[in-house]
């Protein structure tokens, strides 16, 4: 009988055939950890009676969530991270090289027919070049390092089939957004989303990993995209390690086919404070808006930031409106600075941050006043996530964002694409 | 090993950023500290209501959103020794059972704030003294029931040195 490919990589990584419903314990081919998550993995690593992680050069770390540091207690923690990276031989990607998923793929770090997982929920994002990779806890990331193993209960596959053309001015995001209004946050809990037909076979590498990194918000435990030439492609130079490029067969057994029609897609924004109460953006009401924000894991790559300026270009940020930039990379910040868009954006009155999460998760770079209405490119809106409570997230695709920040209110992008 | 406790009850997709907030975790890693701010953007004076052995209740997809272990250990810190949900995000789940809270998924329709609780372990078993009816929990897989009798994913590894085979 066929096997998807989530079955097709566990079988691999466990040295026997696998379906799904079965428990396994698996090889883990790369574990990634951040600064909210790493020092309590390494308290449950000391806890765990021994000084020696099995396999150095799988293991990475990144400090990101909180960087550079904005306190005093966390420069300390940032310190507990170094001292063991530098002890033990791992790799740490220090405050300002980016968003630990955007790493993660844009060094090569996995690849195609991994089996990878990261103390954060949106590990999910490399599912994109065809690795499975899910989000753990700090305990397991622990585990990983004093094993190289995990079990994995292995999960059944939901088969999401994007059809149509995208309309100019509505992209990947856009889809996502609308398939956790259309199935809800909880939809595929445990089970794992693979994505394919014409709308994904356009796509690029940039917006097939806006579309991973999205389905944790719908419970998946993983969302794959099979490798295709644009994938290899895009590995190309890029990959650290050899790789075999598995396919799902031809008569593997899904639980679900789920068909999305694309073509008659309008932007689309989630409305606060949950990722699917989502309205097409005709029938949104006029929102007035204090901050914007584009960058994260989610939308924080080169082709969101061009899109970005080249909105922006010819006009200024709304005098209301705070609009901060993330790059997701050095790499990115780079490419955006020398192909001018940094330029456009700063002298539009746009506020760029170092390649890092920002002000996604609240904690610094931007936490918004009481009662504010904020548009964001990331991938969470709930109540509190930017540090206040009493704030109002939505989110959106990077080109509303921009169309938003230069109108002070939520608006259509379309405009801007004809 | 029966459970018993007093439920405080919450609806559905409870993240974990309403568990515990970002703002909070990325300071410190004194779990006392923590279980001090657990559920307080829902409710600003849950920690003070909470008795050590309390049940939290739950609607569907309990614990959705950051993979912060921060949430299960917090709770536990607060006084919370079991969760009961209709669901689970995936994440919290073995977080949980790794760090030693107890996580039953069953139907908590009709048990409110307050009520007496009792969860047996072993049976799955749910009673509600104060509204005198019984529900029954979905059965963990054996791996977890393990690591759950050591006292957790540390624990477990410090014992065996790696996983055992399932």
């Amino acid at each position: 009988m066929g096997q998807t490919l989530t079955e097709k990589i566990f079988s691999r990584k466990a040295n026997h055939p696998v379906k799904a419903g079965d428990l396994v314990i698996a090889e883990v081919d790369m574990a990634m950890g951040q600064d909210g998550t790493t020092p309590l993995a390494l308290r449950s690593f000391q806890e765990m009676g021994t000084d020696r992680v099995l396999h150095p050069e799988r293991i990475v770390f990144v400090i990101d969530h909180n960087a550079p540091s904005p306190l005093e207690a966390v420069s300390a923690l940032h310190d507990v991270m170094r001292d063991f990276a530098s002890r033990h031989g791992i790799r740490l990607f220090d405050a300002g090289c980016g968003v630990c998923h955007e790493l993660m793929v844009g060094q090569g770090l996995v690849v195609p027919g991994d089996l990878v997982v990261g103390a954060d929920s949106h590990t999910c994002t490399y599912g994109a070049l065809g690795v499975f990779s899910t989000g753990v806890g700090s305990t397991e990331l622990a585990a990983v390092m004093v094993t190289g193993k995990l079990w994995f209960k292995v999960p059944e596959t939901v088969r999401v089939i994007m059809d149509g053309t995208l309309s100019p001015g509505v992209f990947s995001k856009d889809i996502m957004l609308h398939l956790a209004s259309r199935k809800g946050a909880d939809w595929a809990t445990y089970q794992v989303l693979e994505f394919s037909g014409p709308v994904v076979d356009k796509l690029g590498v940039e917006e097939r990993l806006t579309i991973t990194n999205m389905v944790v918000e719908m419970g998946a435990k993983a969302g794959l995209i099979a490798p295709d030439e644009k994938t290899l492609k895009w590995l190309e130079g890029r990959a650290k390690r050899q790789y075999e490029s598995l396919q799902p067969d031809p008569d593997a057994t899904y639980a679900e086919t789920v068909e999305v029609d694309c073509s008659s897609l309008a932007p689309q924004v989630a409305l606060p404070h949950r990722v699917d109460t989502v309205t097409s953006i005709e029938d949104l009401p006029t929102v007035p808006i204090q901050q914007a924000f584009l960058g994260t894991c989610t939308n924080g790559r080169a082709q969101d930031i061009e899109i970005a300026a080249k909105i922006l270009k010819g006009h200024t940020v709304h005098p209301q409106v705070r609009f901060i930039v993330a790059p997701a990379s050095q790499d990115i910040m780079v490419q955006a600075l020398r192909k001018g868009w940094i330029e456009t954006l700063v002298r539009a009155n746009a506020i760029v941050v170092p390649p890092g999460c920002g002000p996604c998760v609240g904690t610094h770079q931007g936490i918004p006043g009481d009662g504010w209405n904020v548009i964001s490119t990331a991938n969470r809106n709930f109540k509190g996530r930017m540090g206040n409570s009493k704030a109002f997230i939505y989110l959106a695709s990077p080109a509303t964002v921009a169309a938003s920040a230069v109108a002070g209110e939520i608006s259509d992008p379309r405009e801007y694409f004809q | 090993m029966e459970l018993k406790g007093k439920a405080h009850v919450f609806g559905d997709d409870i993240n974990t950023d309403y568990i515990i907030s970002g703002k909070y975790k990325f300071k410190t890693l004194d779990m006392d500290e923590l279980g001090k701010h657990v559920m307080e953007d829902l409710d600003p004076d849950f920690s003070s209501k909470v008795e050590p052995g309390d049940f939290l209740v739950a609607g569907m997809n309990f614990g959705c959103g950051s993979s912060r272990e921060q949430a299960p250990r917090a709770l536990l810190a607060s006084g919370i020794q079991i969760v009961l949900a209709r669901s689970f995000a995936r994440i919290f789940f073995r977080n949980a059972i790794n760090c030693g809270l107890v996580v039953m998924e069953c139907d908590t329709e009709g048990i409110e704030t307050g009520d007496e609780m009792t969860a047996d372990l072993t049976t799955g078993e749910i009673k509600n003294l104060t509204h005198a009816f019984t529900r029954q929990a979905q059965p963990l897989p054996d791996v977890m029931i393990r690591i759950l009798q050591e006292g957790g994913l540390v624990e477990y590894i410090k014992k065996y040195g790696t996983f055992q085979e399932i």
